[in-house]
């Protein structure tokens, strides 16, 4: 049969390393495991809740689309960009999105390599938020051309008057950084969920469903002979994002770092950014899963021994963060350098002081409470963190772009930044747009990766009965 | 004026019923779990059969070599994908930005010196993170699509997806399915050794 007596039940919080915390909770059978991760899919009306949430995210995309039309009919003076500070929130904006982007190619490529079966619960909308939060940042420098009918000059194209992209600007290598990202992550997303779409297809209750369902599961029925083939597929994937997803935030810092301002030109920038770039990813993750793991009743997969383990991550990746912090302002001193000294002790004590400690208190001493057991198991608490690290991980972008393009090296070019509402609203309208394709998403698709999370199952391993159930934990 | 016998009425969950088709394309057998399936598919393959595959909802662990399915070579292709990737990243930068030659592709092209800030023309650190981005785009394109296209799909067609008794294969049941092409196969004999795997039941697929 497909159940497995247990022997004792097995606490999912426990810090005893001879037992591994079990994946899923209350499930020993693979149907129910299939229903109850669908049941929101399958759900005549989803709660009211998520009207409630999908009416505003429509609303602030809205807002979007009438402040991009406005932008492109009038130009990029509607925005604050200026003279220094010809990098406003447009950079400030895509730095912030592509960063959260970089959890879910992370949580999917490398948590796999590395053979880290929790992940299956949060892999999926981990990289659904990964794709959306792309759109999102690829967004940014699109309409920051201002003349966007010209974007296509970011392409190499031939074209009539013979020109081409300049290959040794980071600005040619982040258009194709992103673009692979994109479409590798894009992939990724759509590989993992062909089987889970076949699932949908075979349960669909209406024709308009198992049409819709059966296209996009490509006529998966699955063959082990196909499962084969897409395993190696899969870990090809995961083996190609894996140096993939280390190179887009290092190649965006290079648009900082191979420029020659104080306070960009350093070699720390790469490593600094990636940590940075997991950070706000993890936070966003969690931000997402809390409420929706309440709202959609997934609390058997996404587990407290889940949320916990990304607590953890937070406060890794949150300590390197605040290590890089440290280390910028000592070699700003070691170096002997006057300009760079400047950039650094004018960002704590400049003009934009106060972003820079909103910055530190949010990204280096709020994730630092995680060390605490009791925090790292207070749902409300950690809510709170992550949002204040995802304001900070926003101000550490506005700190790194605004700080040193204000303030460089004659004081006579300097000057000073401040967004127009057009900015503002941009900003938000772009939070409506990530949130209106996130709560599609988890709508009409698998939100949680069904077949893997059935195949870490201790019923799962064909040999299950002679041993004991180690292997399919955790 | 005709009496129904009672034995007529099919019902979906009686085990071996013959349904009137096109043709039998193959003899399904059903079991509730992988350990099961996982035996069943070594006696298979024991028996000499060939065309026989098992549809199961996940990945069964060694399954795939129980069956003696053979090594991918998905692999070697997206290594070779990823070098043309590599060989068209070099080939672009260089073309666009440091030699002075004209080609035809499709229309005519033209590559130029492009000197920007003293630095040289082949700058070979510069032209790095590009070369890496389209090997990983080239791989992953190949990884994906070679994988479907050695799999066969998308497949808009298949007994196996027709039949309304197969639904549940994506669900929690794990089906092992010999085809009537394969040399053995012979409608009594299959079905006998099948019954002999002690499967919950077997369903008669037509084409």
């Amino acid at each position: 049969m497909t159940t497995l007596p247990i022997d004792h039940p097995i606490d999912e919080l426990s810090d005893d390393p001879r037992e591994r915390a079990p994946l899923v909770l209350n499930h020993h059978d693979f149907s129910s495991v299939t229903a109850e991760i669908l049941r929101a899919n399958e759900a005549k009306r989803p709660p009211t809740a998520w009207y409630i949430a999908f009416v505003i995210s429509f609303l602030l995309m809205s807002l979007l689309g009438v402040l991009i039309g406005y932008l492109v009919l009038t130009g990029v003076g509607v925005w604050g960009n200026n003279s220094p500070a010809m990098w406003g929130f447009p950079i400030v904006n895509f730095v912030f999105w592509v960063g959260i982007g970089h959890a879910g190619t992370l949580i999917s490529a490398i948590l796999f390599l590395f053979r880290q079966k929790w992940r299956t619960s949060i892999n999926r909308f981990a990289e659904a938020m990964t794709i959306f939060a792309v759109i999102c940042a690829g967004m940014f420098p699109g309409i920051h051309v201002g003349r966007i009918w010209l974007a296509y000059w970011l392409f190499p194209i031939p074209n009539q008057m013979d020109m081409w992209p300049q290959f040794r600007s980071p600005l040619l290598w982040d258009v194709f950084a992103v673009g692979t990202y994109f479409t590798v992550s894009l992939l990724f997303w759509y590989v993992g969920m062909i089987p889970d779409l076949a699932t949908l297809r075979d349960r669909a209750t209406n024709k308009v469903q198992a049409i819709a369902y059966g296209i996009f599961a490509v006529g998966w029925r699955g063959s082990m002979r196909h499962w084969h083939r897409y395993e190696r597929a899969y870990l090809l994937l995961a083996a190609l994002a894996t140096p993939l997803v280390l190179s887009v935030h290092s190649v965006v810092s290079f648009d900082f770092a191979v420029a020659q301002l104080p306070g960009w030109h350093t070699t720390i920038f790469p490593p600094y950014f990636v940590a940075g770039a997991i950070f706000s990813g993890f936070a966003m993750v969690l931000t997402l899963a809390i409420p929706a793991r309440e709202l959609w009743g997934l609390k058997n997969f996404i587990t407290m021994r889940h949320i916990e383990n990304m607590c953890k991550i937070v406060l890794l990746t949150g300590s390197m963060v605040g290590y890089a912090y440290g280390m910028e302002f000592f070699i700003a001193w070691y170096s002997g350098e006057v300009y760079e000294s400047f950039a650094f002790i004018n960002r704590a004590l400049g003009q934009y002081a106060w972003a820079y400690w909103i910055m530190v208190s949010c990204n280096v001493i709020c994730p630092q409470l995680f060390w605490f057991k009791a925090i790292r198991r207070n749902i409300w608490v950690i809510f709170i963190i992550v949002l204040f690290v995802n304001l900070g991980m926003w101000f550490e972008r506005f700190v790194i772009a605004v700080t040193s393009l204000t303030n460089d090296f004659l004081p006579s070019s300097w000057g000073w930044f401040e967004p127009t509402w057009v900015d503002v609203g941009t900003f938000v309208g772009s939070f409506g747009l990530f949130m209106t394709l996130f709560l599609l998403f988890i709508r009409f698709l698998p939100i949680l990766a069904i077949s893997e999370i059935k195949g870490v199952m201790p019923e799962a391993d064909p040999h299950a009965h002679g041993h004991t159930d180690g292997e399919a934990h955790e | 004026m005709s009496v129904i016998a009672p034995e007529a009425i099919t019902d979906p969950d009686v085990s071996t019923e013959t349904t009137s088709g096109t043709g039998l394309w193959g003899l399904a057998a059903q079991f509730d779990s992988p350990a099961a399936i996982f035996e069943a598919a070594k006696k298979v393959r024991a028996a000499g059969y060939e065309w026989f595959d098992c549809l199961v909802p996940f990945p069964v662990h060694g399954l795939d070599k129980a069956m003696g399915v053979k090594h991918t070579i998905l692999p070697v292709l997206v290594f070779f994908a990823g070098l043309t990737g590599l060989c068209l990243a070099i080939f672009l930068q260089v073309f666009t930005n440091s030699v002075e030659i004209n080609i035809w592709a499709l229309v005519p092209v033209v590559g130029y010196e492009f000197e920007v800030s003293g630095k040289p023309l082949i700058s070979t650190p510069a032209f790095v993170p590009v070369a890496f981005e389209l090997t990983v785009l080239f791989s992953s394109l190949a990884a994906v699509f070679l994988m479907l296209l050695l799999n066969k799909l998308p497949c808009l067609y298949h007994p196996v997806l027709k039949s309304p008794k197969m639904k549940r294969i994506t669900d929690d049941r794990f089906v092992l399915v010999i085809e009537a092409k394969d040399p053995k196969f012979t409608r009594s004999t299959t079905e006998q050794f099948l019954q002999s795997l002690d499967p919950e039941r077997i369903v008669e697929l037509e084409d």
